[in-house]
């Protein structure tokens, strides 16, 4: 039986870690290839990073630290964040990336989903989804809206459709984000992630929102979701990737329990 | 030219990224090379067969670079090869996907998961299969030698071998169905997950396979 995976995410500035809340005031906490090498010791089944940098020549550094981390761990790991074309892709997959996460270049361009399974294959692509709740409409069925800029621009497309269509120009995964949850520290948004997850073929990972064990609980039982990405709860210590297995596990979430 | 360690070949037909494959052999101290070249293969002391990717472009450009019959050649050597993903996958007759002809060291076919696809609790399961899952050891292999059953390994596939007989099957894994997701036949082992993406059971995996000296007696 597949086991549910815990993910904790890294976001990473000019190549150092920091913690978003909410998208602002993010504080440096670390190196990224020790946070990686560390989280990996720990137990955790992947690693997603995510390459706040802002300027567009500094992007080789973190080509860098992808290389550098796949030195050092022998699990799954993703890289998303200013991934554009093909060869933004091609140079983080050839660093040692075992997936590339493409968010805002897809709603603005869903053509690079394709192109991008078609060069390297559907399992190397995830679909990066940030959404927003809405008041439900023609236009917006599912009550739920893609949002680029950290929630601050609305792109008039409903999550659900968009998700599908991702599935079917050829993503391999949805790493799916609810803004509003996003460093509450108050729960997944559990009634997007079903309605996600039980509407397409692949793995839906849940992201925004864990604040404590039971939240991963819910979103990895009732939820649906494939596997729960973390950061705040493990970053700050509150809790250590194997406390968090060792409680789903007891709890009959069926995790990855010797590594 | 004198070796420290046995030279192992890694097959490159461009099949993916294959330098997690060679990080990983490299970190448990072992020489390895990526190359294409027959004679290195020849040379070599042992052949890592990995690969993502579709079968029937796979087996093209297998053929096109004529590895097909190289890896045949080295099979017929007696020389320990290791099939990975897809590698675990071509190395037998025939496969669904595309249709393809493959290489026929181990008698049997490659299947697609049956859709739509449930597990025993009768819920809807996806496909590919991938993530983290269990092998089921149904025969001792020197190759899974200090593996338990509680170790897990990453997969992604939505196709899987299976051999014509019991007798190639090292392992099964549970996702809707049993399916065999380790093969073997004698100086050759395969498996359908990642050993260089499965932490440390799978670095453990890949050490054993460098050490083996190519023997499997059931």
């Amino acid at each position: 039986m597949l086991s549910k995976r815990i993910i904790p995410c890294l976001d990473v500035r000019d190549g150092k870690t920091t913690k978003g809340i909410k998208f602002k005031e993010n504080v440096d906490i670390g190196d990224p290839v020790e946070m990686a090498r560390f989280y990996y010791e720990e137990g955790a089944d992947e690693i997603v990073f995510y390459d706040i940098t802002a300027s567009s020549d500094r992007r080789d550094i973190m080509i860098d630290v992808v290389r550098r981390v796949a030195e050092e761990i022998f699990i799954p790991f993703s890289v998303g964040g200013g991934i554009r074309t093909l060869e933004d892709m091609r140079r983080v997959l050839l660093a040692g990336a075992e997936k590339v996460s493409v968010n805002t270049a897809a709603v603005k361009n869903p053509k690079i989903i394709a192109d991008g399974a078609r060069a390297f294959g559907s399992q190397c692509i995830v679909l990066g989804m940030d959404v927003k709740k809405v008041e439900a409409s023609d236009k917006i069925p599912s009550g739920y809206e893609i949002v680029i800029h950290g929630g601050r621009t609305y792109m008039g497309i409903d999550a659900l459709a968009w998700a599908k269509e991702g599935e079917k120009l050829g993503a391999g995964e949805i790493c799916l984000n609810s803004i509003d949850a996003d460093g509450s520290q108050q729960g997944y948004e559990m009634a997007l992630t079903p309605l996600i997850s039980e509407n397409v073929n692949i793995p839906v990972i849940a992201s925004g929102g864990a604040g404590d064990i039971d939240h991963m609980y819910d979103v990895l039982t009732k939820g649906k979701a494939d596997a729960a990405l973390v950061a705040s709860i493990v970053h700050y210590g509150t809790y250590t990737i194997r406390q968090i297995k060792d409680e789903l596990h007891q709890r009959g979430v069926k995790v990855r329990m010797r590594w | 030219m004198v070796q420290d360690n046995p030279m192992i070949a890694i097959i490159d037909y461009k099949a993916g990224n294959l330098m997690s494959v060679e990080r990983a052999v490299k970190k448990l101290g072992f020489a390895c090379l990526v190359t294409q070249r027959h004679e290195e293969i020849l040379n070599s002391e042992r052949v890592i067969f990995p690969g993502v990717g579709a079968a029937g472009k796979a087996m093209a450009d297998l053929r096109h670079l004529g590895l097909d019959k190289v890896l045949k050649e080295n099979f017929e050597l007696g020389k320990p090869i290791l099939g990975i993903c897809l590698g675990a996958q071509i190395i037998l007759d025939n496969s669904e996907e595309n249709d393809a002809r493959c290489l026929g060291l181990i008698p049997g076919g490659v299947k697609q998961f049956p859709r739509p696809l449930f597990s025993e609790g009768n819920e809807r399961l996806k496909i590919p299969h991938m993530g983290w899952n269990g092998v089921n050891l149904r025969k001792r292999h020197p190759v899974l030698g200090g593996i338990m059953p509680t170790d897990e390994f990453y997969f992604v596939h939505a196709y899987y071998p299976l051999p014509a007989s019991d007798e190639y099957v090292v392992g099964t894994t549970g996702y809707g169905i049993e399916f065999p997701s380790v093969i073997g036949y004698k100086n050759l082992i395969a498996m359908q997950f990642h050993p260089e993406k499965s932490g440390t059971a799978g670095l453990r995996i890949l050490e054993n396979f460098c050490m083996w000296n190519g023997h499997y007696a059931e």
